[in-house]
């Protein structure tokens, strides 16, 4: 295989509060290949939208990256800083944000946003960063394209917006999208375009994708892998189609269990028993087992054996224990 | 955007002619003028010519009506203490308090927003909480104390500065200016800081706790993902919506400069029209008093009017909610 775009090893954030450290992301390692889609699922507070704030650089003080590595194109950046870190983002990592509405500067129109980026990153005139500011809105499906770069945010629909948060995070052709709950905010009728149009951007351009979401619809219809996050840690890591439904995480197995999938239809939905542990209060060995149904003396002891592709960080990895 | 701004420029007329009321009001209930104007010595034939002569035995309304219709044309009767056409006195007067307004409020801005945003983007800087620390110092020493302050180290310790008046003034057509001469420019130093000195911490008050509620917003965030310069996030994306809100502060604080400038020019003995209110107080010269109380309402309403009309400039979803019909 290829080398991968990202490659997160060992990543740990920690965050220094007045009841200790906490490690809002504590030990995760994955690989996005380009043209892949990695969805990241997990409940919230699972540190999910930490670890991609890390990856671009953009981690709020005093969460800090404490261990690990994160290498983008072969290159080491989780150590890199000020400009050298803002160079790569726009221009090798792109970001989506949930809210279309509040991502987009209410005073500035949609076109010079563009061509400020653009002209941020890449060896290009004012004349041609405006000839692409409207090639980059065609792209994303905005009618008009010549005539809306005029616009201002307030002037376009939820839907429309997040098309041109898209157009600005794709516009200076990064080789990596992180792109957090881009539908969360959005009318349902929209949300199916907005990942098909993600999919196909960065399925034509070779981009490699974080996908992070709740929706397991959208992880069953976009994403070619999925890691399953919990408290922090990497619970479950494995094709769509095995994590699905054949999880072997029981966590996991509780996740998919508590979502509905359109391809079920109605069925009661079952619930994981507890709530996920506060991150300064995170039990010893295996994370989940309090609320583990398999759970054994083992699981509350020894720490957890590595997640690796197919491989769950559980000892008891459920077998054939299908969802559907 | 016209219906808006014909809207607007209603209700300030209708501001003014309630201000010109009160002020009118005072004709009847503050003192009687007559006293003042002839001394001990009258005869009640004295008292009724006088009275006829400024038209005070007239009824209410018409009193009223010509006092409005004076106004407009800038005629607000003769001052009962000098016996000359007020607005002829204020004229006279107002270049000196409108050259230390604008001196005031240009510093009280520059330094306001330069501070306010440096010390926004600065938030954890030993000099930016220097600098707020200092700024608590300014918002709550009263005006005066400042001006004798300033006179006291840089008038009396120090003598590099005067302590009083305007210094030399040029005549350019009716507008005398202090700037044209060196003793005028050094003369306008200690006023105008203890003019402007409240409102600049206003402002960099202001600007500093708004750029940081920006700050936080979304399209910041978003701004700095897609590895936008410093510069071009605090400043083009920052700034200008921070300013969105402080405009307005600072447009009623451009007011209030002009409408304070009564300590100030009292402590310096700058003889600009607030000196010349006080002056009238003392005299119950009703007829200036009336006019500046006009004078000072029309210039916040105007500046009103500017604040809001600028606003359709910086936010454009203004121009599109309220001209472009719903
Ligand atoms: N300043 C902070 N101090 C302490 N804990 C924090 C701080 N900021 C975030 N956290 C914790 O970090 C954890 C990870 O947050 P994160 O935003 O990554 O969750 P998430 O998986 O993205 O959740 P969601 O699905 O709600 O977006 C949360 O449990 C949160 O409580
Ligand atoms: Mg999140």
């Amino acid at each position: 295989m290829a080398d991968p775009v990202l490659s997160i090893r060992d990543l740990s954030v920690e965050i220094p509060t007045r009841h200790g450290i906490v490690r809002p992301v504590d030990g995760v390692s994955y690989d996005i290949q380009a043209g892949e889609i990695l969805g990241i699922v997990g409940e919230s507070g699972a540190g999910k939208s930490m670890a991609g704030n890390a990856v671009i650089g953009l981690l709020n003080p005093p969460a800090h990256i404490s261990k690990g590595e994160i290498w983008l194109n072969g290159q080491r950046i989780d150590h890199l800083k000020g400009d050298a870190m803002r160079r790569l983002r726009g221009k090798e990592i792109g970001m989506v944000f949930q809210d279309p509405l509040t991502s987009l500067n209410p005073l500035l129109r949609i076109g010079d946003q563009l061509t400020e980026t653009m002209l941020t990153h890449l060896p290009i005139s004012r004349a041609e960063a405006e000839k692409r500011a409207v090639a980059a809105l065609e792209e994303v499906g905005i009618p008009g394209a010549a005539e809306r770069v005029n616009s201002y945010p307030h002037e376009f629909s939820g839907g429309m917006r997040q098309r041109v948060v898209i157009a600005l995070a794709l516009c200076a052709e990064p080789s990596l999208v992180i792109a957090d709950e881009p539908t969360t905010a959005l009318d349902v009728s929209v949300q199916a375009q907005i990942i098909a149009l993600l999919r196909r951007l960065c399925r034509d351009r070779g981009t490699a994708v974080m996908l992070i979401t709740h929706d397991m619809g959208v992880i069953a219809e976009a994403t070619d892998r999925v890691a399953v996050m919990y408290a922090g840690r990497l619970a479950e890591l494995g094709p769509v189609r095995d994590v699905l439904t054949h999880p072997q995480h029981p966590y996991t197995h509780g996740l998919m269990a508590s979502t509905p999938l359109a391809s079920q239809g109605k069925r009661r939905l079952h619930q994981i028993p507890g709530a996920m542990p506060r991150l300064d209060a995170v039990p010893d060995g295996c994370a989940f087992n309090p609320r583990c149904p398999h759970a054994t003396d083992k699981c509350r002891q020894a720490p957890v054996p590595r997640v690796s592709n197919g491989q769950a960080a559980c000892w008891y990895p459920l077998v054939d224990e299908k969802v559907i | 955007m016209l219906a808006y701004i014909i809207r607007r420029v209603g209700q300030s007329a209708l501001v003014l002619l309630i201000v010109g009321l009160v002020a009118f009001a005072m004709f009847r209930f503050v003192g009687d003028p007559i006293d003042n104007m002839l001394g001990q010595e009258r005869t009640a034939e004295d008292i009724e010519r006088l009275r006829s002569q400024l038209g005070l035995d007239q009824p209410f309304v018409v009193q009223y009506y010509k006092f409005l219709e004076g106004a407009v044309q800038g005629n607000f009767g003769v001052s009962y203490r000098q016996g000359r056409p007020v607005a002829e006195i204020l004229l006279e007067r107002a270049p000196a308090t409108l050259e230390l307004a604008m001196v005031s409020g240009v510093l009280a801005i520059l330094f306001g927003i330069a501070l306010g945003v440096f010390t926004a983007i600065r938030r954890d800087g030993v000099l930016a909480n220097a600098i707020m620390s200092a700024s608590l110092i300014g918002v709550s020493l009263p005006t005066f104390l400042i001006g004798i302050l300033l006179i006291y180290l840089f008038s009396v310790e120090l003598g590099w500065l005067p302590s009083f008046g305007r210094g030399e003034t040029v005549d350019l057509g009716g507008w005398t200016t202090g700037f044209l001469t060196e003793s005028g420019l050094k003369a306008l130093i200690l006023p105008s800081i203890t003019l402007g000195l409240y409102q600049m911490t206003l402002i960099m008050r202001l600007v500093r706790s708004e750029m940081l509620e920006v700050l936080r917003q979304d399209y910041i965030r978003f701004a700095r993902a897609r590895g936008l310069r410093d510069r071009a996030v605090n400043f083009r994306h920052a700034l200008k919506n921070t300013m969105v809100p402080v405009i307005t502060v600072i447009g009623l604080q451009l007011g209030a400069i002009i409408a304070f400038a009564i300590i100030t020019e009292t402590v310096f003995q700058w003889p600009g029209v607030g000196l010349l209110f006080i002056n009238a107080v003392q005299f119950v010269d009703i007829p200036v008093m009336a006019a500046y109380l006009m004078l000072i309402s029309v210039m916040f309403v105007g500046i009103n009017l500017l604040v809001d009309i600028l606003y359709f400039f910086i936010d454009p979803r203004l121009r599109v909610d309220r001209s472009g019909g719903h």
